[in-house]
């Protein structure tokens, strides 16, 4: 095993018994992106002078026998949706092409004071709005097992970066998905945590009632480490929420060491129409190793699932409609030299600063918003949503599951362009992952194996609101017998 | 599926988004093709239901409002496409 590819947990153990220094770490990384990255195509920018400046201050903090915890001196790849200060934030939207960010995001801060080391601005669909990356203003990120296939989205470049050994550790931000489905598709582990457990200070908003920043990791024991510094209260942000946060770490090793066993719900709901039968056996056979091993596995409903997407779409719709009503060249981003007063100044900017999904979800969202219009799409998908939600809530409180499982997405990765044009089939990629954003939830993916043609599967773990330290207990009892994500692409 | 129809340039009008007319034709269809989709929710029953906004609504959080560094007036502006005097500059809004 090389360093690229070796557990954070491993990596924290050789620093702190100073095998390596973090420069060497970080150097074995760039070397990694220098070999790897004109293949996958996974970051949009990298700063190796601002990189190498934080591992140097990581080794001396170390040699003063001033380190800030396990975290330390490890690098982290982040979306470029999540600000960093002094780094460009471009959302992979031409609208922000200059901007550089003026201050650090919550999450980034809290890395930074665990001695991490936030780098490099990672791929991602143009505002965070699509399953596939393709809608980069930039470039396409390809999958790392495929590279004629997408890697999912809209975390695209994360997921990547990780799967390959680029970083060991990446941010993603996930609204409907953009987490779990890169992971998935990618062969990493990604966590959305709960609406309201990590502060979104600092992320660029897109549906404010759904968004939450989540860890990407190739193991789950790598994402609990990482995850533990994302998570709490932040004043910066009202909706987060002031439940404690546990060492999510030592929870998981806790749970394996006591061997208890848990309640798993399987939704028949997710093994219906339009799942590929190479992902439900994989899923299935996940599915037994739970059985296997001791745990109680019952049959549940999520009654709402179909109409999950056009509730989705809605209100995602709505809400970033809304929110990308600051892009209009007063402030910040790109300006259109074309405009003659005002009123053009933010019609034209907006109409050459955004990309076709973009506009495309701009013009659904203001409609369903529009006079006439409120009540019978806005309204009646959040009245749904109630319904979605108490899916779930019934499952946890009236059966007493500790988590649900299914797959993560109906079938692996797609090939590249095989989707643009065709907005609905690319939104059924979502259907097993946007219920969980509707309901607040948490929501795991970990590798559970491959296709015939070598196409990684996800499996989705859904756990209870703020229990993510149980969730990740039950993720971890698959991916430590399997170890999935250590598996490296070849390229 | 029947396509719903939608008035495109009232639309673009309230976006604040110039469409070129090969948009408009093609953002049509496809937002059509996608509200006639979205008919799949008039098949459900919402009677009595009350909406869900955010999935774990807090209500009412306080914090004692106290001063916090900010920007600088040149971190403020440090982005802004066009600047004059220390303030945005904007193409002028009021009519002479």
């Amino acid at each position: 095993m090389e360093l690229f590819n070796t557990p954070v947990a491993t990596l924290s153990e050789k620093l702190s018994q100073k095998e390596i220094s973090s420069v060497e770490l970080m150097q074995a990384y760039l070397k990694r992106i220098k070999a790897v990255e004109p293949k996958v195509d996974a970051f949009l920018s990298y700063n190796e002078e601002d990189a190498l400046a934080q591992a140097k201050a990581s080794d001396e903090r170390r040699a003063n026998g001033k380190t800030s915890g396990s975290l330390d001196g490890i690098p982290v790849g982040i979306k470029d949706v999540i600000a960093v200060k002094n780094q460009p934030l471009t959302c992979a939207s031409k609208i922000l092409e200059p901007y550089v960010s003026p201050y650090d995001a919550t999450v980034i801060a809290n890395i930074k004071v665990a001695g991490g080391i936030p780098f490099g601005r990672l791929n991602m669909d143009e505002f965070a709005m699509g399953s596939s990356t393709e809608h980069s203003a930039y470039k396409i990120t390809k999958n790392p097992w495929d590279l004629s296939c997408i890697p999912g989205g809209s975390s695209g470049g994360s997921a990547v970066a990780v799967a390959t050994g680029m970083s060991p550790l990446s941010l993603g931000s996930d609204t409907g998905g953009s987490i779990r489905l890169p992971a998935s598709f990618c062969n990493v582990v990604g966590l959305k945590p709960t609406y309201g457990r990590v502060s979104r200070y600092g992320l660029t908003a897109y549906a404010s009632s759904l968004d939450q920043i989540g860890p990407f990791g190739r193991t789950v024991e790598d994402v609990a480490m990482l995850f533990k510094v994302l998570a709490g209260r932040d004043e910066n942000d009202s909706t987060s929420f002031p439940a404690e946060v546990p060492d999510y770490h030592a929870a998981l090793k806790a749970s394996a060491a006591s061997g208890e066993k848990f309640k798993l719900g399987v939704p028949k709901e997710y093994f219906a129409e339009g799942l590929d039968p190479e992902v439900r056996a994989s899923i299935e056979k996940a599915i037994d190793f739970y059985k296997k091993q001791g745990h109680t596995i019952v049959e549940i409903t999520l009654p709402h699932t179909n109409i999950a997407i056009p509730v989705y779409y809605i209100i995602v719709t709505a809400e970033a409609s809304s929110n990308l009503a600051r892009y209009d060249g007063v402030r910040y981003g790109y300006r259109s030299p074309n405009a003659a007063n005002a009123l053009e100044l933010y019609s034209k900017t907006r109409a050459e600063g955004f990309g076709a999904e973009v506009k495309r979800r701009i013009i659904l969202g203001t409609y369903v918003l529009s006079s006439g219009y409120y009540d019978a799409y806005y309204l009646k998908a959040q009245k749904v949503r109630t319904l979605i939600r108490d899916d779930f809530m019934n499952a946890f409180q009236k059966l007493g599951v500790d988590a649900i499982v299914g797959p993560t997405s109906p079938t692996p990765a797609f090939k590249i362009g095989e989707k643009t044009d065709d907005p609905i089939s690319m939104y059924l990629a979502d259907i097993y992952t946007i219920c969980v954003n509707l309901a607040g939830l948490p929501g795991i993916s970990i590798p559970c194996g491959f296709t015939k043609s070598n196409l990684p599967i996800g499996l989705q773990l859904i756990g209870q609101p703020y229990q993510e330290a149980r969730l990740l207990s039950i993720a971890n009892r698959f991916d430590a017998e399997h170890k999935l994500g250590l598996k490296e692409p070849k390229l | 599926m029947a396509t719903t129809a939608i008035d495109i340039k009232h639309l673009k009008m309230l976006a604040r988004l110039d469409l070129t007319p090969e948009e408009e034709t093609k953002y049509s269809k496809q937002l059509g093709d996608v509200l006639a989709y979205f008919k799949l929710l008039d098949e459900v029953d919402v009677t009595g239901i009350e909406p869900t906004s955010h999935a774990f609504a807090l209500e009412n959080v306080w914090q004692e409002d106290v001063a916090q560094p900010g920007f600088t007036p040149e971190e403020a502006l440090m982005n802004a496409p066009k600047k004059r005097a220390g303030q945005f500059a904007v193409p002028r809004v009021v009519e002479e």
